[in-house]
């Protein structure tokens, strides 16, 4: 399945904090066909580093969840439309810190506007009404996709049939803040920073490929960590007795960290992860309940036992109250040891569920 | 036999509890495994279905056939909900396995309307042989477990349980006594493998 990324452009948005943001353009692909009745379409949020290439191939690689979207797999493009969205502030295609800023003829840096998963939403929302999708039958994401999917359940309830939140939270915590912040500061920190004004020279690539390294460490576990390197040294038989690199996850973070520098944009990094930090559904009253109060949608909610970053007691936290409201809401833990990244990569019971979720969901539509 | 029939026979007490709900009602289901009775009570009854189920793998396969279902602990959950949230709250075979069984079936008859508690009798007449002959804790085919070993904390027979719906104002509304798929009316407390309560 060979797959295009594709984008739309509109006035302006306005945004939760007050500012507007004019012309904004929005990256999306889209997989599968929407049915005459335009009763079959999925949107997919993606996580923070993610794009809109979701599935199928772009370029000859495989999109992000690939393992996930396709004919046959969870998210049955032979069954379901598809899409997904690059998010606002993000640097694949939709309008960020790194898109041209009109009134100046130059990249924005940190003259773009904070924003929130709320304004993500917002955005997602344009874009189905542009491409005529008057209803979801779900909106899934993992982590930060997670919240976007709680918060289309909040902003438009009336829209989407079922929401699939997993690995995610309804606020963000202080230790998932602090995380964020280091490579915040990771990234300022780097002199090519400049205060955001790196586009015409050299993006601060050791600021973010150390807020990448750091990133990685809190999407494994211990354990997978242990089982992936263990104590393996790099290359060598014996320590070096110097700051080269020794051991094996040493190079692997360095990797991912010099990796991630050739795809992302520093800035986008800063106001993304703001983002998910200002992320509280309850905005800052505490009370989950009276938030969900018009809510209508099913929920699917999941998570990891081996996640210390998203970790479950923040998903039961969302079910707790959604059953204390007695709204529909399914929920598992699952058995796995890779961290945080098991959403992307220990699919095959989270598939199960997914699947039997999204059928029940679409006969439970059918019957009304 | 249909698939749909195969549900009900697979334990004694579904065709009973089955027979029992009203279409359309509201029902959450303690301990419902992998949810094949909440299942079959949807597409038969058109019910409104929940669930709880502690065990990762059930929980999981319950959620995969569509039903909705919390992964967790039956006492945890049933605080967080509303009074009167359901029509029939059922407890299949799993009272003898809580850990506060009064505890459980006061908030199962706040969480709903009616309660379908069901639960093997040990006061049946193999129980009294195995005991008396072998001097051990008994192991028939009803509770199958050593004692170490045994999910069962709770040891109850009919009459135990009459007496505690008595003491504590339980209104039975229908008492069904089960001695494979045969129903019994007579000498439930000795004959009875498992006992069907609907307390209102």
């Amino acid at each position: 399945m060979i797959v295009e990324t594709r984008s739309v452009r509109f006035a302006g948005i306005s945004l939760e904090s007050g500012a507007r943001l004019e012309p904004v353009e929005v990256a999306y692909q889209a997989y599968g066909e929407l049915n005459a009745a335009r009763s079959n379409a999925i949107l997919i949020t993606h996580a923070f580093s993610g794009d809109a290439h979701a599935a199928g191939l772009t370029d000859g690689k495989p999109g992000w969840w690939d393992n996930m979207i396709g004919p046959g797999k969870a998210f049955d493009t032979e069954r379901y439309f598809i899409v997904c969205s690059n998010v606002l502030g993000g640097c694949q295609g939709t309008t960020g810190p790194a898109s041209i800023n009109p009134s100046t003829g130059h990249p924005y840096g940190m003259l773009f506007p904070v924003i929130t998963i709320a304004d993500m939403v917002e955005l997602q929302k344009m874009l189905l009404d542009h491409l005529g999708i008057p209803q979801l039958l779900a909106v899934c994401g993992g982590s930060m996709g997670g919240m976007q999917a709680l918060q289309w359940s909040v902003s438009y309830p009336e829209m989407g049939h079922s929401a699939i939140i997993i690995a995610s939270t309804a606020r963000h915590s202080a230790q998932q803040i602090a995380f964020n912040e280091v490579g915040r500061q990771a990234i300022m920190a780097d002199p090519d920073w400049n205060g955001g004004a790196y586009y015409d020279g050299k993006p601060p690539g050791r600021g973010l490929g150390i807020a990448r390294m750091v990133g990685h460490i809190t999407y494994m576990s211990d354990e997978s960590m242990r089982e992936k390197f263990g104590r393996r040294l790099r290359e060598k038989d014996k320590l070096g007795f110097d700051f080269s690199v020794d051991f094996e996850v040493e190079s692997y973070l360095r990797y991912r960290g010099s990796q991630f520098v050739t795809r992302f944009d520093a800035n986008s990094y800063l106001y993304i992860t703001k983002a998910e930090d200002y992320f509280d559904l309850t905005r800052g009253s505490g009370s989950l309940g009276s938030i969900f109060e018009n809510v209508r949608t099913r929920f699917l909610v999941i998570s990891f036992t081996s996640d210390w970053l998203y970790p479950s007691y923040q998903s039961q936290e969302i079910v707790r109250v959604l059953r204390r409201r007695n709204q529909d809401v399914a929920y598992c833990d699952l058995q796995s040891n890779y961290g945080h990244d098991a959403f992307l990569v220990d699919i095959a019971e989270q598939s199960e569920i997914v699947r039997g979720f999204l059928g029940s969901t679409e006969r439970e539509v059918a019957a009304r | 036999m249909t698939e749909a029939s195969a549900v009900l026979q697979e334990r004694s007490d579904f065709a009973v509890i089955a027979e029992i709900i009203q279409p359309g009602s509201r029902v959450l289901d303690l301990g419902c495994g992998s949810g094949e009775l909440l299942e079959w009570l949807i597409h038969n009854k058109g019910v409104l279905a929940r669930g709880v189920e502690i065990s990762r793998a059930k929980a999981r396969q319950a959620i995969t056939r569509g039903v909705s279902v919390y992964q967790g602990d039956i006492e945890e959950s049933l605080a967080d909900y509303p009074d009167h949230a359901f029509d029939y709250v059922i407890l299949s075979q799993t009272l003898q396995e809580t850990a506060r069984p009064l505890q459980v079936l006061r908030e199962m008859l706040r969480v709903g309307k009616r309660a379908i508690v069901s639960f093997p009798n040990f006061g049946h007449w193999s129980m009294r042989l195995s005991m008396l002959f072998s001097g051990q804790a008994p192991r028939t085919r009803l509770f199958p477990y050593e004692w170490y070993e045994s999910p069962n904390i709770h040891f109850l027979s009919v009459r135990d349980f009459e007496r505690l719906a008595a003491r504590y104002g339980f209104r039975v509304e229908r008492r069904l006594f089960l001695a494979g798929r045969t129903r019994l009316t007579f000498l439930p407390n000795l004959r009875s493998q498992v006992a069907v309560f609907l307390l209102g």
